[in-house]
């Protein structure tokens, strides 16, 4: 089961991640985007970016890396092999733009155990560095108890 | 602006249906982009291990393909301001076939005062609806 007393826990900011063209394109191509906005500089130019944009999905990397922090913090003693995904959400100030670089901030929204499962939910604002929020993300983890 | 103009829509109308094809490359070239290396996403062995029927796909890999159908009407996937899905149902990927998802997005919301539509997204795997609501908050 996972420490309901996490609940409230904010954790440390991470490393800034450099937002690269190229790997927007490779996130672009694996979720089967096919809009010009996430591949070509001009036509991103053109709709008022600074540089190609990023697929609505995509700050589930930066996510990623917040929730490795998480899930290695022994007091929150999450089982990752016994996670699943239940629901995730991402509110969007502004696209993420290639060029962007972004940190990002988790805290523990909630911890409910119900009988054999916990349900865990996380909220990731993600700032750009002019400390402005670009994004939150909000994830709830299923984790299913021992047998 | 877009080239949507809010006075035309109605709430029920389909925006656009979309069909996406998933093998076992699409998960490992998802895996790699997205930094989610759970091997029950390429390993069958593990996966079977861990109770699963086979290989299945990554749910956050169904909720960003799936949002493709907005972002082609809108067309421009900066107005998306707000997409949330709960994952309800694993799509299993079979090794050989692959797994054919059909994506049907539908005006759910027309908020004439701040230009914004909400629209409903239902994936569906054969029979099975994969995402429980999948909304999508549209600028246009």
């Amino acid at each position: 089961m996972v420490n309901p007393n996490v609940e409230g826990k904010k954790y440390a900011a991470t490393e800034p991640y450099l937002v690269g063209r190229e790997k927007i394109r490779e996130f672009a191509r694996a979720v089967m985007s096919e809009n010009p906005l996430n591949f070509d500089v001009l036509p991103a130019q053109a709709a008022g970016y600074e540089d190609i944009i990023a697929p609505p999905t995509f700050a589930v990397v930066i996510q990623e890396r917040s929730l490795k922090t998480v899930l290695a913090d022994p007091e929150a003693d999450i089982d990752f092999s016994r996670v699943v995904h239940g629901d995730q959400r991402f509110v969007h100030v502004r696209p993420i733009v290639a060029g962007d670089e972004l940190t990002s901030v988790l805290s523990v929204a909630s911890v409910k155990n119900v009988a054999n499962l916990s349900m865990i939910t996380f909220n990731t604002e993600i700032f750009d560095s002019a400390k402005q929020l670009v994004c939150t993300a909000i994830s709830t983890l299923i984790v299913r108890g021992e047998e | 602006m877009t080239h949507i103009n809010i006075a035309g829509l109605e709430v029920g109308q389909v925006i656009g249906t979309k069909e996406f094809l998933l093998t076992r490359d699409s998960l490992v070239r998802y895996a790699g982009a997205s930094g989610d290396f759970n091997p029950i996403h390429y390993r069958d062995d593990f996966a079977k291990s861990v109770g699963l029927p086979g290989v299945i796909a990554h749910g956050m890999l169904t909720m960003g393909l799936s949002v493709q159908v907005a972002v082609d009407w809108v067309g421009d996937p900066g107005k998306v301001s707000d997409y949330s899905t709960r994952f309800t149902k694993m799509v299993d990927v079979d090794a050989a076939e692959g797994a054919v998802l059909v994506v049907t997005g539908k005006i759910a919301e027309i908020d004439a005062e701040n230009n914004e539509v909400r629209v409903d997204l239902t994936t569906m795997f054969g029979e099975i609806a994969v995402l429980g609501k999948a909304q999508v908050r549209v600028r246009l």
